[in-house]
């Protein structure tokens, strides 16, 4: 019988459940052993297991990037937790130039079993530096495996399944997905990475929501099911490696795509989806390709102008809609915000 | 047991003697890589491998064949991999600035300065939370220190007394740049004293004096699992920074800033320590095993086209 449980929760009790099969698994990054706990996802772990495995750090993010890499070269399975992934920039020379090559560099004779955990901060005037999301950076690097899950359900599988595999696994968290609740089964399982996952099954239009838009996007299509159009969403949970089967698959059926990414558009993950589409099905099928995701502009703080940056369920459902009726219609729903993003408030 | 002499002799002649080699074979095209020559330098590497034990570990830099070959690593496995070839140490994927040998704590190299200090830290951090007797060693040059990396470790690896030892080979130049271009005229060392790492300086390209510090400084870790220490040795490059041949017709510095460094070889002088006898052995030997290593590299296959996708990720 699966328990409701928050999606931070989730990532909890993955990390609860790992540290306690594996002596190997540690947990650290600024925040982690503090009150907090990194909005419950590291709450009580100190006091479990002790300072050795679950620690605090100076301000170091590239040093302790690096610190993380050669304890996994030592056999160790570090989990590194940045409160915003905007922090993750520190340690790009040490993702990007040792965590991705090391196994290929050193012939097959190492591997690096590193879990980067990165929360994208939106919502409540996060602003320009608390707020981007950079999977794409990691997608573009061979060696990194790259997710982010949309539901507690697939949080949890896939953060076990991150810390088990033996390669460097960045691991996305949107802020706003850790209050959202979901069935959650007892105990350990694994969510498969290079899966994606069909939430909703419809012949007119495909939809990709890439983490928290995965949300937002079933918004859009319950709005969608009340003018009698099918969207069949995806959520590819896991970016690479990416199930284009599955995408592919639902485009033969629909005939369309539109790709919403918690990003912006230009050289990213919904401009890599969408190109691979093309490139299995142009020519042979009739496409309608079309993208979504930050403005593109830095993200401002104001509530007014923020709303603006961010795709939501109306403006996924109306762009939809139009795409379904080859751009001569166009219709929009009532716009409700999230109640999530209502809820939301300050300090963080 | 044979003389420390002889063993020092031994490591530093065979360094000096392959790196030459190198240097013959270069203009050849046959290695189709950069090569950064530890000429001038190899007493750092054989000071401090000498004092090691098998199960420790070294993370160094892309001026890595002398801690390679003294901390063990396969001399034939090496040739092969400058020259590209699928029985190298990494089957030709790292080539001359990514050396690595794991089963004798060779743990590479990395060609973006300062990279593997955090690494040697965090390999330290391991042994100390599994509480084994090993030290890790992590060698870089006087321009690492003007990364941050270097100081994110130093300041970690306080905090938390983690065994590493920081191997600051100083050659004064960086690329092309001399120090006192990229650095206030304190003593590296010195610094270190704001985080509490006890440091100190070797002049000189002085092998025994660094064998013995290092030493110390090891057996004290591994008895008292105590926290970082950090050694500035003060070396001096005789070759380009990249490349087999010499540069002081190129204007940075001058020959005569290097004479008392050819003056003062370490190889030489240890050599003259040893009966004529003994050194001729100990020479006859390493020239062999060069031979054979060169012979081993020129004869051995190139990896094969599927190779290109072979050791991405583990368990793929």
């Amino acid at each position: 019988m699966d328990r409701t449980i928050t999606y931070a929760d989730a990532l909890l009790e993955a990390t609860d459940l790992e540290m306690t099969r594996d002596p190997a698994v540690f947990v650290f990054g600024i925040g982690v052993p503090d009150f907090k706990g990194l909005y419950g996802t590291t709450r009580g772990l100190l006091q479990k297991y002790g300072p050795d495995r679950v620690f605090d750090t100076p301000l170091s993010e590239d040093g302790l990037t690096g610190m993380a890499i050669g304890a996994a070269l030592a056999g160790m399975r570090p989990i590194h937790v940045h409160i915003r992934m905007d922090f993750v920039i520190l340690a790009l020379n040490q993702i990007v130039n040792v965590a991705a090559k090391s196994r290929y560099m050193y012939g097959g004779t190492v591997k690096v079993p590193l879990v980067i955990r990165m929360i994208i901060g939106r919502s409540w005037g996060q602003g320009a530096q608390h707020s981007q999301a950079i999977h794409s950076f990691f997608m573009h690097c061979p060696g990194l495996k790259v997710v982010a899950p949309s539901t507690p359900h697939d949080a949890k599988g896939c953060l076990i399944e991150s810390i088990r595999d033996d390669n460097p696994v960045m691991f996305v968290e949107h802020r706003l997905l850790h209050y959202q609740k979901g069935p959650v089964p007892d105990g350990v399982y694994t969510v498969p990475f290079g899966k994606a996952r069909v939430l909703t099954q419809g012949t007119d239009i495909t939809v990709v929501g890439i983490s928290y838009m995965a949300v937002e996007c079933l918004r859009a299509q319950r709005s969608l099911q009340e003018v009698g159009i099918g969207a069949e969403v995806i959520d590819p949970i896991s970016l690479s490696p990416l199930d284009m089967d599955t995408i592919a698959e639902s485009v033969k059926k629909t005939g369309r795509m539109l790709v919403v990414d918690t990003a912006w558009t230009a050289c990213g993950a919904s401009a890599e989806i969408a190109a691979r589409v093309v490139e299995r099905l142009g020519g042979s099928h009739k496409l309608q390709v079309q993208r979504m995701g930050y403005a593109p502009v830095n993200c401002p703080t104001t509530k007014n102008l923020e709303n603006l940056f961010y795709p939501n369920g109306q403006t996924i459902a109306s762009t939809a809609y139009s795409m379904v009726h080859d751009n001569k219609k166009t219709w929009s729903p009532t716009y409700v915000e999230a109640p999530e993003i209502v809820q939301f408030k300050g300090p963080f | 047991m044979e003389k420390l002499e002889a063993r020092f002799y031994r490591s530093l002649y065979r360094i000096r003697r392959v790196e030459e080699e190198v240097a013959r074979v270069y203009p050849t095209d046959k290695i189709k890589s950069p090569v950064h020559l530890s000429i001038g330098q190899e007493a750092v590497s054989v000071g401090v491998c000498e004092a090691l034990q098998k199960e420790d570990v070294v993370f160094g830099t892309y001026r890595g064949h002398a801690f390679y070959l003294a901390k063990g690593g396969d001399l034939r496995r090496m040739a092969a991999e400058l020259y590209g070839k699928a029985t190298g140490c990494t089957k030709g994927k790292g080539g001359s600035m990514h050396l690595v040998d794991v089963s004798v704590g060779v743990m590479g190299a990395s060609a973006v300065v300062a990279t593997t200090i955090p690494q040697a830290v965090g390999y330290a951090f391991a042994m100390k939370v599994r509480k084994e007797n090993r030290v890790v060693v992590s060698f870089f040059g006087d321009g690492a220190i003007e990364e941050g990396a270097f100081h994110e470790s130093a300041n970690f690896a306080a905090l938390r007394q983690i065994p590493v030892i920081f191997i600051c080979e100083n050659n004064l130049y960086a690329v092309h740049t001399p120090i006192r271009d990229r650095q206030p005229p304190v003593p590296i060392y010195r610094r270190l004293e704001g985080y509490g790492i006890p440091a100190e300086r070797i002049e000189n390209n002085n092998v025994d004096k660094l064998y013995e510090r290092v030493k110390a400084a090891a057996d004290e870790m591994r008895r008292t699992h105590s926290g970082p220490r950090f050694f500035e040795c003060m070396t001096y490059r005789w070759k380009e920074h990249v490349g087999p041949n010499e540069d002081f017709q190129a204007g940075y510095r001058g020959r005569n800033e290097a004479e008392p460094w050819f003056e003062n070889d370490p190889v030489r002088r240890m050599g003259e320590k040893l009966e004529a006898g003994v050194r001729k052995e100990i020479e006859r030997k390493v020239d062999s095993e060069i031979r054979e290593a060169f012979d081993f590299a020129e004869q051995s296959p190139f990896p094969s086209d599927e190779q290109l996708y072979t050791d991405l990720l583990a368990g793929a």
